[in-house]
C-alpha cells in the first residue's frame, strides 16, 4: 500500500507557548516534500511534535498515517508504525555501542520471536556503512558519543537506511556537512526513494535540494505554511532569499514564539 | 513518566525444603561461640581467637554513621546452621535438594563452562567444592576456609586476622566470632591462575546470618582472579550477613577480586573487604552491590609497598526501602602508590544510594597518585543519591584528582531511543546498562550475562 499522510490544522506550544498555528499537509506514497524557511520560523518544532517529543503539546488538529491517527500514538508507537525523524542534534548515549543500538532498535520493529539473526544484522549493517562511506569501527563505538556533526548524520541516515521507515522526516539533515558528506547523506536518501515511502525535508538552506529533488516546496513563517510550490520555488528562495515573500505577505517578523 | 510499583517481587525468591541437621537458635552466647568451634573440630587458638572477638563485638558500639541500623536485632538472629554432616567433594555426593537449588541458580552449567574450581556455600557450610587438576598440580590451595584451617595450620594462623583484625569494627568482631565458610585461596610464587576461581553463595535459612571469612594469599608474582556471586531467597524479617575478607598482595602479584550481589530486600549486608598490597603489587576490587535493605561495604586496598597499585570499580543499585551505602577505601602509606575508583550508583523507586570513601595519603606516600570518580543516575524524583569523600593528606607531593557527577535519565535521550521504536522501559532499560557498562565489561563473560540479566529484572516495572 502506497503510503499517505496527512496533517490537518496541527497547533502546538512549548511551555504554553504556541509556535505552530495550523499546519496543513498532505504527502503521498513517494513523494518528497520539502520545508524551507529562515530560522525560529517553526520548521523543526513541526518535526519533533509529529515524532512525538514530550516537550511539545498539541493543542489542536490531526496527523494521520495510513488512516491511522498519529497523536493517539506515544513515541515508540509512531516509529513503529513506519515514522522516522533523523534529529538535528541526535542524543548520546554512553556505553552503548552503536551496533547494539541499532540491532534493539531493528528489532523493536520487528517484534518479539522475529528477531533479525545476527549474522544478517552485520551484513545489512556492513553494506549501508560502505554507502555511507563510514568507518567500520564505528559499529563499536558508543551512540553518537565522540562524533563530529556529520558523523551524527551519517549515522541518523544510517538508522533510517537500517529501519525502512514509510515516512522519513529529516530535520536539517545538511547542517554542519561540508560538501562530500552532504553528497553522501544525499546520496543515502535517494537510495531510499521508493513508492511506497514519503519524505518530509526540513531546512534552511536550498543546496541540498540540488542533490534531492523535492517534488514540492513550502515556506514556513510565523508557525505556518505560507506559500507552496514546485523545485523552481526552492530555486527562486536560494536566487532571491526570502524577504519576496514576506514583502508579498506583508510579513514584517516571520518568526514565532521568539521572546 | 515513571510510575511506582506496589512492590517488586523478588526474582530468586525461592526456597528449598532442605532440612539442616544443626541450627543454633536464635540469639549469641559464648555457649553457641564454643559450640561453633567444638563441631567444626577447631584448635585452641581458633577458640580463644573467636572468645576474644565476642567479648570485642560485645564492647563496641553500632556505628552511628551510614546506613540505619536501629531495626536490627542481634537477639534475632540465628548464628549457625549446619546443612549436612560431610562435605560433597563431588557433584554426585551432594544432597539432592541442595543440587535442585543450586540448579536454580544455574551452577552447574556455568561450571561446565568457565570454572575452574567451584565452591559454593550453603548456610554456613561449604557443600560442593571441586578444583581443576591443573590447579593442583601448580601448587594453588582453593578450598573453604574451614577445611584451610584444619589442612593447612601454619599458612593460615600467619595470615588469619592480620589484615581485618577482630577489633576493626563491630561486625569485623562478630564475623570474628561466629565466623563459618567462605573461600581459602593461596597460590605460590610466580603461578598465575588463568581461569578465574568462583564461588557461589547462598542463605537460606531463615533469621540466619551468614559470616563468611574469606582469605586469599597471593604469592610473589601470581596472580588469580576470584569471583563470587551471590543470591538469597525473599523473607519477611530481616537477615544480616557480615563477611569479613582479607587479602595478601605480596610483591609484583596481582589480585582481582570479583562480587555480585544480589540480596532480597530484607538482608543488612554489612562487610568488611580489605587487602594489603606490597610492593609493585595490584589489587583490583569490581563490586556489584543490587538489591539488600542495607548494605555498608567500603573494599579497601593499603598500599604498603613501593608501586602498589589498588583500584574499586563498584556498582550499587537501590530500589524501594533499599540503601546502598558504599564506596571505597585507598590508603596510600608507599611512594608510588596508585589507586583507582570509579563508582557507579543507580538509584530508583525511592532508594537511597551514598559514595562513601577515603583516599588518604600517609607522610612516605611521595608521588602517590589517586583517581575518584562517583556517578549516579537517578531514575525517578522519589530517589536520592549523596557523595562523602574524605581525604587525608599527609605528603605535599601526591596527586588526588575526583569527579562526581549526577544525572538523570534525560527527556531527550529516551524520546531518541522511543523515535526508534524502543518502549520506554527498554528505553531506560538501555541507557541504565551503558551507565553501568565499564562495570560490566570487566566481568567475566557468563557474570556479565548475568549481570544484564539482574538489571533488567530490576528494571522491570521500574517504568510504568
Amino acid at each position: 500500500m502506497s503510503t499517505q499522510f496527512e496533517i490537518r490544522g496541527l497547533k502546538a506550544t512549548i511551555e504554553d507557548k504556541e509556535i505552530l498555528k495550523g499546519i496543513d499537509l498532505k504527502i503521498n506514497g513517494g513523494e518528497v516534500h520539502a520545508i524551507m524557511g529562515p530560522n525560529g520560523t517553526g520548521k523543526s518544532t513541526l518535526a519533533s511534535a509529529l515524532m512525538g517529543h514530550p516537550k511539545y503539546e498539541v493543542t489542536e488538529g490531526e496527523v494521520e498515517l495510513n488512516g491511522e491517527d498519529v497523536l493517539e500514538m506515544a513515541v515508540d508507537e509512531r516509529a513503529r508504525a513506519g515514522m522516522f525523524l533523523a534529529m538535528q542534534y541526535p542524543s548520546e548515549i554512553t556505553g552503548v555501542t552503536n551496533a547494539d543500538f541499532l540491532r534493539s532498535a531493528i528489532n523493536a520493529r520487528r517484534g518479539e520471536g522475529n528477531e533479525i539473526s545476527l549474522i544478517k544484522f552485520v551484513r545489512q549493517m556492513e553494506s549501508k556503512m560502505k554507502q555511507l562511506e563510514m568507518n567500520p569501527e564505528f559499529m563499536h563505538r558508543y551512540l553518537n558519543e565522540g562524533f563530529s556533526g556529520g558523523e551524527k548524520k551519517r549515522n541518523e541516515i544510517l538508522q533510517m537506511m537500517l529501519l525502512e521507515p514509510k515516512l522519513v522526516i529529516l530535520d536539517e539533515i545538511d547542517s554542519g556537512l561540508d560538501i562530500d558528506a552532504l553528497r553522501i547523506v544525499a546520496e543515502g536518501v535517494n537510495a531510499m526513494r521508493a513508492e511506497d515511502r514519503s519524505f518530509l525535508i526540513i531546512t534552511h538552506y536550498q543546496r541540498l535540494l540540488n542533490y534531492i529533488k523535492p517534488d514540492f516546496v513550502h515556506v514556513m513563517m510565523q508557525g505556518r505554511i505560507v506559500k507552496s510550490g514546485g523545485p523552481e520555488l526552492a530555486q527562486r528562495l536560494e536566487a532571491e532569499g526570502y524577504d519576496w515573500v514576506k514583502e508579498e505577505l506583508g510579513i514584517v517578523d516571520e518568526t514565532v514564539g521568539q521572546a | 513518566m515513571a510510575k511506582n510499583l506496589e512492590f517488586e517481587e523478588y526474582k530468586y525468591g525461592f526456597r528449598d525444603e532442605h532440612k539442616a541437621i544443626f541450627q543454633s537458635g536464635k540469639g549469641l552466647t559464648e555457649e553457641i561461640v564454643r559450640t561453633i568451634s567444638e563441631m567444626k573440630g577447631e584448635p585452641e587458638w581458633m577458640l580463644k581467637f573467636r572468645l576474644k572477638s565476642l567479648e570485642q563485638f560485645r564492647k563496641m558500639q553500632m556505628p552511628r554513621w551510614g546506613g540505619n541500623l536501629d531495626e536490627l536485632d542481634f537477639d534475632d538472629i540465628q548464628y549457625y546452621v549446619k546443612p549436612s554432616e560431610k562435605q560433597g567433594k563431588t557433584w554426585e555426593e551432594v544432597p539432592e535438594e541442595i543440587k535442585a537449588t543450586f540448579d536454580k541458580l544455574g551452577i552447574p552449567e556455568a561450571e561446565q563452562k568457565f570454572l575452574a574450581g567451584v565452591s559454593a556455600q550453603y548456610e554456613s557450610e561449604v557443600v560442593y567444592h571441586s578444583m581443576q587438576e591443573d590447579l593442583e598440580k601448580q601448587g594453588v590451595i582453593f578450598t573453604d576456609t574451614d577445611t584451610a584451617l584444619r589442612e593447612h595450620p601454619e599458612i593460615f594462623k600467619e595470615y588469619f586476622g592480620t589484615v581485618v583484625p577482630s577489633a576493626d569494627n563491630k561486625f569485623a568482631a562478630l564475623n570474628s566470632a561466629v565466623w563459618s565458610g567462605g573461600s581459602f585461596i593461596y597460590v605460590p610464587k610466580g603461578v598465575k591462575c588463568e581461569i578465574p576461581l568462583q564461588a557461589y553463595f547462598r542463605i537460606n535459612s531463615e533469621n540466619m546470618g551468614q559470616f563468611e571469612r574469606t582469605l586469599i594469599i597471593a604469592d610473589e608474582g601470581s596472580f588469580v582472579h576470584y569471583v563470587e556471586g551471590c543470591t538469597a531467597p525473599i523473607y519477611s524479617t530481616n537477615s544480616l550477613h557480615s563477611a569479613v575478607v582479607e587479602i595478601i598482595v605480596k610483591k609484583d602479584a596481582r589480585v582481582r577480586y570479583t562480587t555480585i550481589q544480589n540480596w532480597a530486600p530484607n538482608i543488612y549486608n554489612l562487610v568488611t573487604k580489605r587487602a594489603v598490597a606490597e610492593e609493585n603489587a595490584t589489587m583490583e576490587w569490581v563490586d556489584g552491590n543490587i538489591g539488600s535493605k542495607l548494605t555498608m561495604k567500603y573494599p579497601a586496598v593499603v598500599l604498603k609497598g613501593r608501586g602498589a597499585k589498588g583500584m574499586v570499580l563498584s556498582i550499587a543499585v537501590a530500589g524501594k526501602g533499599q540503601h546502598q551505602d558504599a564506596g571505597a577505601k585507598m590508603l596510600h602509606l608507599a611512594p608510588d602508590t596508585t589507586s583507582t575508583i570509579v563508582s557507579k550508583s543507580i538509584s530508583k523507586h525511592g532508594g537511597k544510594v551514598t559514595y562513601r570513601g577515603i583516599a588518604s595519603f600517609g607522610r612516605q606516600a611521595e608521588g602517590a597518585k589517586a583517581n575518584i570518580k562517583c556517578d549516579t543516575l537517578i531514575l525517578d524524583n522519589q530517589s536520592t543519591s549523596d557523595t562523602i569523600p574524605y581525604n587525608e593528606i599527609m605528603n605535599d607531593n601526591i596527586v588526588l584528582e575526583h569527579e562526581a557527577t549526577v544525572s538523570k535519565v534525560s527527556e531527550d535521550q529516551l524520546f531518541y531511543l522511543m523515535s526508534r521504536g524502543m518502549t520506554e522501559a527498554e528505553a531506560t532499560q538501555m541507557i541504565v546498562m551503558g551507565f553501568i557498562e565499564p562495570f560490566t565489561k570487566e566481568l567475566p563473560m557468563e557474570y556479565a550475562v548475568e549481570m544484564n540479566r539482574l538489571i533488567k529484572l530490576e528494571m522491570e516495572g521500574s517504568i510504568g
